[in-house]
């Protein structure tokens, strides 16, 4: 049995973006606070110090329970009921922890005051905090706010927040110079390949946002154009168009036509010619391709279903059903940014079920009845699930896991084949 | 405002969680904002539960602040009572709802439901997830209670000659520390004894268990933290008496039988012990002397550490050198424990103060938390989990219980494993000149590669600021250095923190040979 009929099935042309089913309801997802989980091991000179709860402290150290043996470069200031009682003297309870946090950490540059609900409800203003803040350390450690509270983010909105508040830090690109700027947290070895195949192709000064170092902030200006590396930064991208620089309109670097199209996006600013693309990126399809076989007979022909949480879903989608052959029953997502997904959508089946927001009661009760063969839910969800049958994939592995570009195509691939390969080992 | 890098329990509306997981027929409607619906993972992951949490949220966002929250409480509570068909419905409110001040519960008393709905009051900003859970358990069991309760004077219910008496076994929940094997064995040992047991709650329990507590003879609080409050009014208006001994440890196990008998009258004390109560005979065999005196430090929940701390001392012959916990609702108990074994108790929910204690204490077995067991990886401590807050692993797939006969038995294993062996001590120290026995040796049983970082030289570098920032500075001579290095490789850390201080508390700057003997002599035991 051939299976592997997987190329792309229509080309932009052919298709219309699928129409759009928006829910309400409970939500089953994260908050921004998630966020800090990677990106606090991502920029290595930063710390994160959430000003909120007893529950946001818990929800970091549920979140990150995996990584409870490493010393975390996060804490959370916690509201006490004394501290509800006058803002005044929250600023300066703000203001001792801060100074506990930075004796303790010598090698910390950048602060990050990260906001919560309940930081927000009392309206502190942590905007003026880290201006007191950053004034008192001027020279030795910059202190900058975001809110990640769960009443304006979801999920990876938090590293969208995170690296919204580093975008006017940003050292400005003399005028007459080029750059191109990846935005978007990516595991380190990604970002190393990425950085071989734009040089390879002559394009840059390339960097990369966040940095390992936040003292190592990369310029922006006129002659910056930039390319998002995840799929959750319109926040972000606002930003650095307010400062000039050029958003380049891209398909995700997820699979091998995800990859080529983004790559392709920047070469075309630095007017590579088609061959010489060709020849750079060929070997690295190939090798893709190569990774891609094993999965694709795994997974072609087999029914996949998103539950909305990481804000990857969408690309994600587009790479198992154009890639790897697999169906699209339901593709569900926290909020569609149409912008941010245009080249992606036009990649979808027009008859997909695309559903934007949740009810989560209502989607399971879906996914019942669809039964697919594998579906993508939060950690929450998982094995409930499962104990009714069901195979998952845990959404949060995505974010976790180096799945971009074209030498990890395969590993991407192999995370919803893991579950498949899975079910058919176990005889218990 | 507090700084919290780890934190040892979750906010109050967790521990009404652990509650509703627990049982049957019960539904928890939690007024929360967006992303407070991570705490289904703990139950889901941490526990391998296979089925979601009966808890539906608000998941209020920012949007909808502006608007009627009020109305998404009322409607989240009407679609939750449709889908579930509770049988209770508790009502709570997380951090956030708090400040909003919707009052959820009473929207929901007003909403006219066909079942029993029950308010939870769970200040998030001065209490935490035990008090949660505790506060939870009794406002369910007065709730369905209060209006069976006898009018005063009243004769108590008198079971009948031939009648075994019955007892209820309150506390064991959901994420709490190996309670689902404790219940099994405690059902066995009562059952040996001749008693049976009624209704074991929160743990498994419907609503309609509930109602049958009154009929048992008396209640075990088996878990205080959850289950004091609940046993007390049970006490005040049913007439039950509460068996209060927790019976973790072979002398626990023993007194808690004998309490047993002087509730019901059954004479325990001339029952035999079980063929399987191995702890007693292991650590009386010649091959446990190696563990006599061994400094250990215990941190955990109360009822978990004063447990701890006694089968230590009595049981293991170690030496307890700190005890605490970060259940300031119980610290009493644990105060009064640590007198009896001569140590300041440590009281507090600070993880990094509990950090700088254990080092200070250069404890040779750290006995806590998934936290505690961080702080051990990093000092280089061997380590066992003992108490709650739990990780995936303290759910294990064998059966493991820490109470009764049995739990003492996985005790001895799971405490005793992390150390050296007693007679690889002893070639250690004869042969300390073999090159295998070096600093990263790890013990042979662990197997190669069970202890990077465990057995490094627990020497200056893992210090606390107190030795570095010290005013004299000591320095080492040569030779006693050379001498240092004879010392066996995971004692060899305490030797020379201990001939440090000794030089630094008589002045000495060079330290010598003789100083290193002189040291030996004054700390030894």
């Amino acid at each position: 049995m051939n299976l592997l009929g997987t190329q792309p099935q229509a080309s932009i042309e052919e298709c219309a973006a699928p129409g759009l089913n928006r829910e309400r309801g409970q939500r089953q997802v994260f908050c921004g606070l998630a966020g800090i989980v990677w990106l606090h091991r991502k920029i290595q000179d930063a710390f994160f110090l959430v000003v909120g709860s007893r529950t946001c402290a818990h929800l970091l150290q549920s979140a990150a329970g995996v990584m409870i043996f490493a010393e975390p470069r996060f804490a959370t200031a916690i509201l006490q009921e004394r501290d509800l009682a006058g803002l005044a003297d929250c600023n300066q309870e703000l203001d001792r922890v801060a100074a506990e946090v930075l004796q303790r950490r010598p090698d910390i540059r950048t602060l990050f005051l990260v906001g919560s609900c309940p930081s927000e409800v009392i309206k502190l203003d942590l905007a003026k905090a880290a201006e007191r803040l950053s004034e008192v350390y001027r020279g030795r450690v910059r202190v900058l706010e975001y809110s990640a509270s769960g009443l304006e983010t979801t999920f990876t909105q938090g590293e969208d927040a995170c690296l919204r508040s580093l975008v006017p830090e940003l050292p400005l690109l003399p005028s007459g110079e080029r750059s191109l700027l990846v935005v978007g947290t990516l595991p380190d070895v990604v970002e190393d390949q990425f950085a071989r195949l734009f040089a390879e192709l002559g394009v840059g000064r390339l960097n990369f946002l966040p940095p390992r170092q936040a003292s190592e902030l990369p310029p922006v200006g006129s002659g910056t154009s930039f390319l998002l590396a995840q799929p959750f930064l319109g926040e972000t991208a606002r930003a650095l168009q307010a400062r000039g620089a050029n958003r380049l309109s891209a398909p995700y670097p997820f699979g091998v036509e995800g990859t080529l199209g983004w790559l392709r996006s920047g070469a075309a600013v630095w007017e590579v010619s088609d061959a010489r693309f060709e020849e750079v990126t060929a070997p690295a399809v190939a090798r893709a391709e190569r990774g891609l076989n094993r999965h694709r007979e795994v997974l072609a022909g087999k029914r996949i279903s998103f539950l909305p949480d990481s804000q990857l879903e969408i690309p994600i989608a587009r790479f198992l059903q154009r890639e790897c052959g697999m169906e699209l029953v339901e593709v569900a997502t926290p909020f569609l940014d149409r912008r941010l997904m245009e080249a992606e959508l036009a990649w979808l089946p027009a008859d997909l079920r695309l559903t934007e927001g949740q009810d989560v009661e209502q989607q399971l009760d879906r996914l019942r009845s669809d039964r697919p063969d594998i579906c993508v839910c939060g950690l929450g969800l998982a094995n409930p699930l499962e104990a009714e049958g069901l195979r998952t994939k845990w959404s949060i592995e995505l974010v976790f896991t180096p799945i971009q570009g074209f030498d990890q195509a395969g590993d991407l691939a192999e995370l919803f084949a893991r579950p498949l390969v899975r079910e058919a080992l176990l005889r218990v | 405002m507090q700084l919290t890098l780890w934190s040892y329990e979750g906010p109050p509306h967790i521990g009404a969680m652990r509650i509703a997981v627990s049982m049957e027929g019960v539904h928890l409607v939690l007024h929360a904002p967006q992303g407070d619906t991570y705490a289904d993972l703990l139950f889901t992951m941490i526990e391998r539960r296979g089925r979601r949490p009966p808890v539906s949220y608000t998941t209020f966002k920012a949007r909808e602040l502006g608007g009627d929250t009020a109305e998404l409480v009322k409607t989240t509570i009407q679609d939750a009572y449709e889908r579930f068909v509770p049988r209770v419905l508790l009502i709570g409110e997380s951090c956030t709802a708090e400040l909003i001040q919707d009052q959820p519960g009473a929207l929901a008393s007003g909403m006219g439901l066909p079942v029993p709905v029950l308010p939870l009051e769970l200040p998030a900003y001065a209490r935490k997830e035990n008090w949660g859970a505790n506060e939870t358990f009794y406002q369910l069991i007065r709730g369905l209670l209060k209006s069976r309760v006898p009018a005063p004077g009243g004769e108590p219910r008198r079971r009948a000659p031939d009648e075994r008496p019955r007892a209820n076994l309150l506390g064991p929940s959901a994420l709490g520390f190996r309670c689902r094997d404790d219940v099994v064995e405690i059902t066995r040992l009562l059952d040996s004894v001749g008693v049976e047991v009624s209704v074991v709650a929160p743990l498994g329990a419907t609503p309609e268990d509930l109602l049958r507590i009154p009929e048992a003879d008396f209640n075990i609080c088996l878990y205080p933290e959850i289950a004091d409050q609940a046993c007390h009014w049970l006490e005040r208006m049913f007439a039950q008496p509460t068996v209060k001994t927790v019976p973790i440890g072979v002398g626990a196990t023993r007194d808690f039988l004998a309490e047993v008998g002087r509730v019901t009258g059954i004479d325990t004390a001339t029952k035999a012990e079980p063929s399987w109560s191995r702890m007693p005979w292991y650590s009386r065999s010649v091959d446990s002397t190696y563990l006599t005196g061994k400094r250990v430090f215990i941190f955990a929940d109360a009822t978990h550490a004063v447990a701890a701390a006694r089968i230590a001392a009595e049981e293991l012959g170690f030496r307890v050198v700190g005890l605490g916990t970060y259940a300031r609702e119980f610290a009493r108990d644990v105060r009064q424990a640590a007198k009896t074994y001569g140590v300041e108790p440590l009281i507090t929910d600070d993880y990094l103060e509990v950090e700088a204690r254990v080092s200070e204490a250069h404890p040779e077995l750290v006995l806590g938390t998934q936290m505690e067991r961080n702080i051990a990886k990093r000092l280089g401590i061997p380590c066992a989990v003992i108490s709650a807050p739990v990780h995936i692993q303290d759910f294990p797939a064998r059966y493991a219980p820490q109470m009764g006969f049995e739990g003492a038995n996985v005790i001895f294993d799971t405490w005793i494993h992390p150390l050296m062996m007693g007679l690889e001590e002893h070639l250690i120290t004869m042969f300390r000149e073999d090159f295998e026995f070096h600093d990263h040796a790890t013990p042979s049983h662990l197997g190669p590669g069970a202890g990077s970082g465990r057995s490094r030289d627990m020497g200056l570098e893992s210090l606390g600021e107190g030795v570095r920032n010290s005013e004299i500075v000591t320095a080492w001579a040569p030779e006693a250095e050379q001498e240092l290095k004879k010392i066996p490789f995971f004692v060899r850390g305490k030797a020379r923190r201990n001939t440090e201080r000794f030089a630094r508390e008589l002045g000495i700057q060079t330290i010598t040979v003789e100083t290193l003997y002189d040291a030996k002599a004054h700390f030894g035991r």
